[in-house]
């Protein structure tokens, strides 16, 4: 037999090869070792910077001059607002900073691996309260900062801890009662309204969650190419329109005691309510929605209601994108039949526990929930922020470049601001399953079997993750 | 010898043997791992919503592998022929292979809405209601697949092509002579002989149609619902999203054999339709 090896031998060996090569390195990226890497020992933090330069008991910016950290932001208009304004932290402090700003989603993945190798490259992170919190604080990965905020050598005077919301800082407060983060964007669900379409039919502006029905049934008339309400429709992105909705049933889909109210009368109620408006008034296809078509279909004068998050004035008042400028109503959350809330999201800036830099990076995250940053990127459009005085921020005002009644709309959300996700460590599974339930109700599935499968599938998932 | 070995070692059997490795536990990041056997082979073995990815991806395989077989071969007998400007039409043919797919999806996504998409709106002129398309879970496979048809039909063509120019004429001469049309000549002589080089086309597409990813992920991400989660796109999810590496790295491997299975079909049919067997 010859050893040679032929044309048709490699090709077959190619082939083979590059299938195998195709789906096993897939999972190369996940590499690290296989148990849950935990921070230090609490006594070991907050660690004391390597090169004190300190001027004596009085804060000091310049106390850790000369030193380098990297700093992991997101691809977003919070992210954008701090490295364009790099330079002023640098001069500032004499430290060197080094930005990342990947996509939100590979920013998500590489905190993952990152934190459970115990070797995170980056010293400070950005990160999003609503998905991440119970992980992160679970493992313990970002450093608790009380120290640093009690201790007048290292929280400078101006930084002012009382002007956070206490939405903010309740995101940012573990059970017990460990602050894990600085608080810097808080986005609450608002109804975004086309006064236009409104006007026309004389109708009010819905307050109520019957209103929004009734609303969506007088402004419905596809005919015209105008459809009654739009919000998320598509799998796991869904979920979130949906618990802004359960909020005014007034449960948590999951309690503190992390019982599941997903098959309660109240979720069954909820869903149908979700069913009623995504089935009956809004565009063909919305089961495929995510915001950015839901904005889209918005922004051209197509539909009545959109609810979704507040960050989205900026676009549907620029002319270049939107056809509603000066035309859109920001409408608080309506009240439901048993409570009236604002169902929140928010992100923060927290300190790598694995860090070897607390200190400077503790200043780059001072430096970038300051009320002057938060201000610029308040002015942006970047929605709302999670400290109390950019809204009353004269140059904040001046500079704005959404209506004075959107500000109007962030502030009395503020006021009945309420976590919308589930603040557990499955939160993503939690919106893909109850996602493709969601989904199938906009088909005409019946909500409370809908509910149930979805309870039976999460509830060994969310069980598991607890005992871990 | 020794680096060559170490390379192969790095790149291929170390991650291997970890996947097979991890898929034998049960771990999720942030947690500890437990090592659980096959635990996640028989969880995926009863498991509806992988299970329902199968057929969906073969489905999705199949439309993107005969279409553009079939278009590729048509285009290659029109590009063969001696006509004006035919190697400019033939670059411009190529042109959507060469694009990057994630920009493809979002030129498509656009195109596809529902509402504001220029399909409709042409659809619209010629008295065609609106469709749908990735909006909905009836047309959202068929309406993928179109977009792998459209990037690449043109490397089949290639392919083919490439098969064409190598033909010998002696087998055309005699069937003009005898009479023969176009088509029995296609039927009869063309289309056995290339038929080789169409395997390796199918063998090609079939492979890449089955790890498709960036295209379905940006235009649909799995929906409406999970009516274009794919293989793929759920070992996406389980991986990268839901972080759970032991039960992603048995979807791995079971996603390997498939494509092995595949692969070694496809082969032994090339082998029984080369020449001069």
């Amino acid at each position: 037999m010859s050893d040679k090896i032929t044309r048709r031998d490699f090709l077959k060996s190619s082939v083979l090869a590059g299938a195998g090569l195709a789906s096993a390195s897939l999972l190369n990226a996940c590499a690290p070792t296989p148990e849950p890497t935990k921070a230090p020992a609490p006594a070991a933090q907050p660690t004391a910077p390597a090169v004190v330069k300190t001027t004596g008991d009085k804060f000091d910016w310049k106390r850790f001059k000369g030193e380098k950290i990297e700093a992991l932001l997101i691809k977003n208009t919070q992210g954008d607002i701090m490295a364009q304004n790099i330079k002023e932290f640098e001069e500032l402090t004499g430290i060197t900073v080094g930005v990342d700003q990947p996509a939100e989603q590979q920013q998500r993945q590489k905190l993952a691996v990152e934190f459970q190798s115990g070797q995170t490259s980056f010293d400070v992170v950005y990160y999003s309260f609503h998905v991440q919190k119970r992980l992160f604080g679970k493992n313990k990965w970002v450093t608790d900062i009380r120290d640093y905020l009690k201790d007048p050598t290292m929280t400078a005077p101006e930084f002012d801890w009382d002007d956070f919301s206490a939405a903010g800082k309740a995101w940012a407060t573990e059970p017990d009662g460990r602050i894990d983060a600085l608080p810097n964007k808080i986005d609450y669900g608002v109804l975004y309204c086309n006064k236009d379409l409104f006007a026309a039919k004389g109708v009010a502006l819905p307050k109520t969650f019957d209103d929004v029905v009734s609303a969506a049934q007088k402004l419905h008339d596809p005919s015209k190419n105008v459809y009654g309400f739009v919000g998320r429709g598509l799998k796991n992105a869904n979920a979130y329109l949906w618990c802004l909705m359960v909020l005014g049933w007034n449960i948590d889909l999951i309690d503190d005691k992390l019982n599941l109210n997903t098959t309660t009368p109240e979720a069954i109620e909820s869903a149908k309510f979700y069913q009623n408006l995504q089935k009956n008034f809004a565009p063909p296809g919305v089961a495929g929605f995510n915001w950015n078509e839901s904005q889209s279909a918005f922004a051209l004068g197509q539909v009545a209601m959109w609810w979704d998050g507040v960050g989205f004035a900026a676009p549907l008042e620029d002319a270049k994108s939107s056809k509603v400028v000066g035309k859109v109503a920001y409408v608080v959350a309506p009240a439901g039949p048993k409570g009236n809330w604002a169902g929140m999201t928010g992100d923060g800036l927290g300190i790598s526990s694995f860090s070897k830099k607390k200190g400077p990076a503790w200043y780059f995250a001072m430096w970038a929930a300051s009320k002057s940053i938060l201000a610029k990127s308040f002015a942006a459009g970047s929605g709302a922020q999670a400290r109390n005085s950019v809204y009353t921020n004269p140059d904040a005002l001046k500079n704005l470049t959404v209506p004075k009644e959107w500000v109007d709309t962030v502030v009395a959300s503020g006021k009945i601001g309420r976590a919308a996700l589930p603040i557990v460590v499955p939160v993503t599974e939690f919106r893909d399953i109850f996602g493709v339930a969601l989904t199938n109700m906009i088909g005409g599935a019946d909500p409370a079997s809908e509910l149930k499968k979805a309870t039976d599938e999460f509830k060994p998932i969310l069980e598991k993750s607890e005992k871990a | 010898m020794i680096p060559a070995i170490a390379v192969i070692f790095a790149v291929i059997i170390f991650p291997w043997v970890f996947t097979v490795w991890m898929s034998l536990n049960d771990w999720r990041i942030g947690m500890s791992s437990e090592f659980i056997g096959l635990g996640n082979f028989q969880m995926l073995a009863t498991n509806n919503r992988f299970l329902s990815t199968i057929p969906r991806t073969l489905y999705f395989t199949f439309l993107s592998v005969l279409l553009p077989v079939v278009l590729g071969v048509f285009a290659a007998e029109v590009f063969h022929q001696k006509f004006p400007l035919r190697g400019l039409l033939r670059g411009i043919y190529i042109a959507p292979m060469m694009a990057t797919p994630v920009a493809i999806a979002l030129v498509f996504t656009m195109m596809f809405h529902p509402q504001i998409g220029v399909l409709n709106y042409l659809l619209s002129l010629v008295g065609i209601p609106k469709q749908l398309w990735v909006y909905s879970a009836d047309t959202v496979i068929p309406t993928l697949a179109f977009v792998e048809v459209w990037q690449w039909t043109p490397l089949v063509m290639l392919i083919v092509l490439g098969g064409l120019a190598s033909l010998p004429t002696e087998p055309y001469e005699s069937a003009v002579i005898d009479g023969a049309s176009q088509w029995d000549m296609f039927r009869y002589i063309t289309f056995p002989l290339i038929l080789p080089f169409l395997m390796i086309a199918v063998i090609l597409r079939t492979i890449d149609a089955l790890k498709s990813f960036d295209i379905i992920y940006v235009i649909s991400q799995g929906g409406p619902g999970t009516a274009s989660e794919t293989i793929n796109l759920y070992l996406y999810l389980q991986a990268f999203s839901f972080f759970q590496i032991g039960h992603a790295s048995a979807v791995v491997i079971v996603f390997f054999v498939l494509i092995l299975a595949l692969a070694m079909i496809l082969l032994v049919a090339r082998e029984r339709l080369r020449w001069n067997r």
